[in-house]
């Protein structure tokens, strides 16, 4: 029965498979796979949108949409009618072909990568033996999406929206691939399928996921940030900063086109938790032994929803960065962090296990963290900011001026904070 | 050490999500059409024309002297001076506005005509969900939809509302006893014209 249960969409699909012609089954269970995968995740867009609205409500004592249908669980359909209904514009000097292609680049590059992401035991709609790296090379497509919208715009603002995404996007893949490769030095195998099942075993009721390692854990928090980051969701939102470049790279763009944006980041940050899911934190497999008879696929989406909860929870609560503490955090802290992680990954492999293995690798990872914070802390130089112009001028203007200095200084002390806080 | 900030940050947020539920006073939002706040005493958008008793046309104190109609600055307000005169509240003969129209519009809610006022006829509303289909005529208020009875002043403005009558019932008391003295002598002529109306400066 519980195997029934777990395995019912795979009997479904093979039930429908066997039903249609020889020839073209194949076709048919792809078409069966890929129709799955959108609807499915089309509408987790849809339901994530209003939990966003009323989880950022509740961090921010709101309530947060209420009005439409119970609850106000009917808004993404109002939104939805909403966006479908609005007028389409496009600006009379945009190259209007890209212009169009850009959303639709968008939403196809971010549904590739679910083709290898397995939901749960046997439900991978292929089992490729590259599949991380197809992932990742699928998902770099969003960045020419990405910037296709910017350029084809002719707005200024959507073009540097569109720079800044580029370089933010570029930087953050070497982290977010670097993590990632850890999980690889351990498998062994680049397949996704493969990655789970490792994980899948279990030491009395405590699963094997790999978070649960000194190197896993700093593996998994890097990627997370890094994926938060590849998904361009605050903190990490300059690209679309909307204090200032209005939009960023979708300035120009309304009505559904802007929807299939909206859809495309979405289903990106989706396909990207589940990739974490998939590395680090066992993929489909129940956290605890006795949890084993509940169906693999509810875990994937239970893991999923924590994760979504993770990103609402880190969007409602941190201010965005600026340019050059992105840059310096992705190669300041991010990099060698992550370089240090595949050391400390092989230093796990190579010792015999025990506590011995666990105290060293967390050494090698905890200090370098410590000292890389203080050394990012203290290379930010502080200094008095004077205002030439403020401060010039006769001596009535004295007082006035040290108020200024004053307030120069707590400028300068800004950053310290957000250093502090990072 | 890096990232106690951010921590520091999520528990303070996440004290916010599951305190929201919890505790009614961290939510500060009125759900506007069934929870409304009450309006301050001050509140003010557009004027409205003020009268007594029951019937909106006898009591109106409005005597279409047409002072608001010229200091207005937007010059929002039209006027018609009725062809006859009805008693005012002191029971003389005053005319009356046979047109009052303003034009919302255009209204800037200077308050200038309330201020100018002599007769305390003219005062501020209060109603703000004044939308309409039609922006012409939906917009211009004729005088059946200004005029608003003195409870219903007193009502929005409650101190406003009080001042203006006591100085109302004042200058009645006053006009009274003067024509009592009036009366009682017999050697002055009838009240001249200005002393008919409240001329208390605001």
């Amino acid at each position: 029965m519980t195997e029934t249960m777990d395995q019912i969409f795979v009997i479904l699909k093979h039930w429908l498979v066997g039903h249609s012609p020889v020839g073209v089954q194949p076709i048919v269970a792809a078409i069966l796979s890929v129709v799955a995968i959108i609807v499915v995740f089309a509408s987790l867009f849809a339901l994530t949108t209003i939990l966003e609205r009323k989880g950022l409500g509740r961090f921010q004592n709101r309530y947060g949409p209420n009005r439409v249908g119970p609850y106000g669980l009917l808004q993404p359909l109002a939104d939805g009618l909403k966006s479908l209904t609005k007028e389409d514009i496009v600006p009379h000097a945009a190259d209007k072909a890209v212009h169009l292609l850009a959303p639709l680049l968008l939403v196809v590059a971010a549904f590739l990568g679910y083709a290898v992401l397995p939901i749960g035991r046997n439900m991978v709609a292929v089992n490729l033996d590259a599949g991380v790296l197809y992932f990742f090379a699928a998902g770099s497509i969003v960045e020419l999406a990405i910037f296709m919208a910017g350029w084809s715009s002719r707005n200024k603002y959507s073009l540097l929206g569109a720079m800044r995404a580029i370089a933010q996007m570029i930087s953050y893949e070497i982290p977010l691939i670097l993590s990632a490769i850890v999980v690889i030095m351990t498998v062994g195998s680049l397949s996704t399928v493969a990655i789970v099942e490792r994980q899948a075993g279990y030491t009395g009721i405590w699963p094997h996921w790999f978070v649960f390692t000194p190197w896993g854990f700093a593996g998994f928090v890097l990627f997370m940030i890094a994926a938060t980051a590849e998904s361009n969701r605050s903190p990490f939102d300059l690209p679309e900063g909307e204090s200032e470049i209005i939009a960023g790279y979708y300035i120009e763009y309304s009505g559904f086109k802007f929807a299939l944006f909206f859809l495309g980041e979405y289903i990106g940050m989706f396909a990207i938790s589940g990739l974490a899911i998939t590395l680090f934190l066992g993929g489909w497999s129940a956290p605890f032994y006795f949890l084993n008879w509940i169906p693999s696929y509810l875990w994937f989406f239970a893991k999923l929803f924590a994760l979504i909860a993770m990103f609402i929870w880190v969007r409602s609560t941190l201010p965005r960065l600026r340019m050059d503490q992105l840059m310096n955090f992705a190669w300041k802290f991010m990099l060698p962090m992550a370089l240090l992680n595949l050391v400390t990954a092989g230093v796990w492999r190579f010792m015999p296990p025990g506590p011995l293995r666990w105290l060293v690798c967390a050494i090698l990872l905890v200090v370098p963290y410590i000292l890389l914070g203080r050394g990012l802390m203290r290379s930010n130089k502080l200094e008095k900011r004077i205002y030439r112009f403020a401060e010039e001028g006769c001596t009535d203007r004295l007082t006035m001026s040290h108020g200024v200095k004053e307030h120069g200084f707590a400028a300068g002390r800004a950053p310290t904070d957000e250093y502090n806080a990072k | 050490m890096l990232g106690e900030g951010i921590l520091k940050g999520l528990a303070e947020t996440a004290r916010n999500f599951f305190g929201s539920y919890v505790s009614k006073e961290r939510l500060t939002t009125v759900q506007f059409p069934e929870e409304r706040l009450p309006q301050a005493e001050a509140a003010r958008n557009f004027p409205f024309l003020v009268y007594d008793g029951g019937d909106w046309q006898a009591g109106l104190r409005c005597v279409a002297c047409q002072i608001c109609e010229k200091e207005c600055p937007p010059k929002c307000i039209f006027i018609e001076k009725s062809k006859d005169k009805k008693p005012d509240y002191l029971g003389k003969p005053q005319f009356f506005p046979a047109v009052f129209n303003i034009d919302v519009s255009v209204c800037m809610s200077c308050q200038i005509c309330v201020e100018v006022c002599p007769f305390d006829a003219i005062e501020m509303d209060t109603a703000f969900e004044l939308s309409t289909d039609n922006r012409f005529d939906g917009l211009l208020w004729r005088k059946a939809q200004l005029a608003k009875s003195n409870d219903y002043f007193h009502k929005i403005h409650p101190l406003g509302a009080t001042e203006v009558d006591e100085r109302l019932t004042a200058a009645k008391v006053k006009a009274e006893t003067k024509t009592k003295t009036v009366v009682d002598s017999n050697t002055s002529p009838p009240l001249p014209q200005t002393d008919s109306g409240p001329t208390a400066t605001r």
